[in-house]
């Protein structure tokens, strides 16, 4: 493709323009992949000459170390102690502890566990007392996963405070060979309010989210690769083992049996995709027509027209979105009215019960979304707009522009430049907007032709509503619930990296301070 | 000249008007849509001839007959639940997240960037991925069904501290300066944060009290896998979702009415008092991404 420098660019047409803009954009696709992909490889090639300056470390620490930071290698803390730090050698001594305690108990009983997840399954045994056969259970691959997961976590932690005590005694050998004072349990503390503080400050949100976030992440990832579901729930009826990539090849295959997934899963992610791109679009656009109007001047009763429209975000969703999807049923007070003034024959079936009539449910949602969306853009809208300086719109007024021209040469770019990265999250956002489409449809009307594939797809279902279906009921199959999960993600981050790339307004944060 | 003058005045005026009107109908239709929905809602939950869902508005006979079921209904375990779950959640979670998002703010240390590009990523896997274990856990720890309440409690605040983006966009516009000076004279950074950041940040607190206590009242999806058919650890959003199904909607579609109503009143007026912090933190939240 040919570059054009900016004089050059200016002498384009409008029209050739806009196509330079627009070939420039998909060529900077591949170049914006390319770097993901080199920053990947960048980040490898560092972890390596990281990992191999920890161990030359290691390695030189120990051989110029003496009797105390040598045996800290063995017992972690008692350098610490042997120097006067009592309180970090003991914290040293007692995780070491810990861990030992927990690892000959039951962690090493999960590590090993792990490759099979669980050896002996439910099963029958003949039960002398009773004189009859009775299910024993075996091992419960759940456990085995979630605990094997943690156990793995905790190692990690261990390697890691391991390498910090090593520091730590390297760093205080040459304190003490300097000559200067270490410091104390008392100035560890006080370091805790002050210089450090942002680790007092983080412990507990990262606890949290390593616990409830991460691990249940990483766990479904996992899962993926295995074959549990609901009959196979690793304890009382059957074990799951691994799977490896099978499950994948039966979600994107485009052969064999598989067929139906990849079908289905394509048909999901197009209508996700679409329903994304118009819900974010119509909300964006009319929720700034919205706040225009209301902020044009001699308008009246500005504060009454907003409070009014923001009722939608201030009543749950559930009942809002739940009452207007009943009010849209056949029998619902929309049909009655129409039917009552006589300006339809026979009720609307807004909601589709029959497959041939997929796209009025599908419209149906989009407009409802605009309904519940409007608000928040006006919000956000209202508060950018009154940031725009006004002699802006005076200047051009006196250079001849009308309302249009001021519309599209300085509100949309000023808008689109600030809430560029916001755009880009209420995207991706409602590509996994679970409320609006199964409080409203819930997933209905049933698409037939994916009646093989698990959990009974709809055709306003999206990645994120089927996933929910599948894992629901008896039959639920979590492994393929994983596995859209993990392509949702895939999707998502592709988008946002590609999206950030290309985004004029990558703006450094310490700009703003 | 001067004819040509008032002519185009009285144009421009004229034109003013005209459009003028034409937003004042715009808006009086939108208002008319955006509030028919509420008004059904609250006309219906007085109708006591019949419980089914009707295609008339104004009910025929009037009564209370509705919130009265309501009371002798399991609708006051629900409602309790949620309420209980709401303030607790609103109080832990705007501590966790003004704690994750001033550090984030404020200190610069190794691991910063890489732990908010980490949590980037994370937001990206889809939530509800993590249910299935996430239940599991609960079920374990024997947190689920009629215990559902702190079960849900704790899954609220754990991940709370992924939802910074907002108030650390405030606090990056409080001027820095602000604790220089501050630490200069000898404060630690614990007190630069309890004397001078959060009395400038009332705006913030309050909108992350907020949310944090709305939030609580839609979920629906979570709340109904972990009290999974218990009626005692429903939240409001799961209890009446249920009175939708088919096979009870004909019984229940005042009660839901009349429900809604009792939900929706203190949580949108709470909201409409506090509409000003609401709207200074969306906003700041969209601006800084």
């Amino acid at each position: 493709m040919k570059r054009y420098s900016d004089l050059e660019f200016l002498k384009l047409s409008k029209g050739q323009k806009f196509t330079y803009k627009l070939v420039s954009f998909f060529a900077s696709i591949p170049r914006a992949i390319g770097r993901f992909f080199l920053g990947i490889w960048n980040f490898i090639k560092k972890l390596g000459t990281t990992i191999g300056g920890e161990f030359a470390d290691i390695y030189t620490t120990f051989k110029n170390g003496d009797w105390k930071t040598r045996s800290s290698f063995l017992v972690m803390g008692l350098g610490s102690i042997a120097r006067g730090q009592v309180l970090r050698g003991l914290l040293f001594l007692l995780f070491e502890a810990v861990f030992i305690f927990y690892m000959i108990t039951t962690g090493g009983y999960w590590i090993s566990m792990l490759p099979s997840l669980g050896k002996v399954g439910p099963h029958e045994e003949y039960n002398e007392i009773l004189d009859s056969y009775t299910t024993v259970y075996g091992d419960n691959s759940f456990k085995i996963l979630l605990y094997g997961v943690l156990t793995i976590f905790f190692i990690a932690a261990f390697i890691y405070t391991w390498r910090l005590n090593v520091k730590q005694n390297k760093i205080a050998q040459e304190y003490e060979k300097a000559g200067r004072k270490l410091k104390s349990g008392a100035d560890d503390l006080r370091s805790l309010v002050d210089e450090q503080f942002y680790k007092t400050l983080l412990a507990l949100p990262l606890l949290g989210i390593l616990i409830f976030t991460v691990m249940p992440i990483v766990f479904m990832i996992l899962v993926a690769f295995t074959n549990y579901d609901g009959t196979h729930d690793g304890f009382n009826n059957a074990l799951f083992s691994w799977a490896g990539w099978a499950n994948f090849k039966t979600m994107l295959s485009w052969e064999g049996g598989g067929n139906v997934y990849s079908a289905t899963f394509g048909e999901v992610l197009t209508w996700t995709l679409i329903w994304a791109f118009f819900a974010t679009f119509t909300n964006y656009f009319l929720g700034m027509f919205v706040a225009m109007m209301i902020n044009k001047k001699g308008i009246r009763l500005k504060k009454a027209w907003r409070t009014i429209l923001v009722l939608t975000i201030a009543i749950p969703q559930f009942i809002s979105l739940l009452y207007v999807s009943k009010m849209f049923a056949k029998n619902g007070i929309i049909n009655g009215l129409l039917l009552n003034w006589g300006w339809i024959d026979q009720a609307i079936d807004f909601w589709g019960s029959t497959a041939h009539n997929a796209l009025l449910p599908r419209v149906m949602v989009i407009v409802i979304n605009i309904w519940i969306g409007i608000p928040y853009l006006m919000l956000i809208a209202t508060g950018i707009l009154m940031n725009i300086p006004a002699d802006l719109y005076e200047s051009s007024r006196i250079d001849g522009a009308n309302a249009w021209q001021q519309y599209t040469k300085i509100t949309l770019p000023y808008m689109l430049f600030i809430t560029g990265p916001y755009l880009l999250t209420s995207f991706t956002s409602n590509m996994n907007n679970f409320n609006v489409i199964f409080l409203l449809t819930g997933g209905n009307p049933i698409n037939a032709a994916a009646s093989s594939a698990a959990g009974s797809v709809g055709y306003t279902d999206l990645l994120i509503t089927w996933l929910f279906k599948i894992t629901t009921g008896a039959g639920a199959q979590y492994y393929m619930a994983s596995v859209i999960g993990i392509l949702v993600f895939v999707v998502v981050a592709v988008i946002s990296l590609v999206v950030y790339n290309v985004l004029p307004s990558i703006k450094n944060e310490e700009d703003f301070q | 000249m001067n004819e040509t003058i008032e002519k185009r005045s009285m144009g421009l005026k004229a034109s003013r008007t005209l459009s003028n009107t034409i937003i004042y109908i715009i808006l009086i239709v939108m208002s008319v849509i955006w509030l028919f929905p509420f008004i059904c809602i609250v006309l219906q939950s007085f109708r006591i001839e019949s419980t089914w869902n009707v295609n008339y508005v104004v009910p025929k006979q009037w009564g209370w007959d509705n919130y009265k079921a309501l009371w002798t209904s399991d609708f006051k375990t629900w409602y309790l639940n949620t309420f209980i779950i709401a303030l607790i959640v609103a109080v832990i979670q705007t501590v966790i997240v003004l704690c994750m998002s001033y550090t984030l703010s404020r200190f610069r240390f190794k691991l910063r960037n890489g732990l908010m590009r980490f949590m980037l990523i994370l937001g990206m896997f889809p939530g509800m991925l993590t249910m299935i274990i996430l239940y599991r856990v609960l079920k374990d720890l024997g947190m689920t069904q009629s215990n559902a309440v702190p079960g849900l409690i704790l899954v609220y605040i754990a991940s709370s501290g992924m939802g910074y983006y907002v108030s650390k966009g405030f606090f990056d516009t409080i001027p820095k300066s602000l604790d220089e000076a501050a630490r200069v004279d000898g404060a630690t950074r614990a007190q630069v944060l309890n004397k001078i950041i959060l009395p400038l940040a009332k705006p913030i607190v309050i909108y992350t009290i907020l949310t944090a206590f709305m939030g609580p009242w839609g979920d629906f999806v979570f709340a109904r896998y972990v009290s999974f058919g218990t009626s005692s650890g429903m939240n409001v959003a799961v209890g009446m979702w249920n009175w939708l199904t088919p096979d009870m909607i004909n019984q229940r579609y005042t009660m839901f009415c009349a429900g809604g109503v009792i939900v929706a009143i203190p949580v949108a007026i709470l909201f409409m008092c506090l509409q000003k912090y609401y709207v200074e933190g969306v906003t700041g939240g969209a601006v800084k991404g």
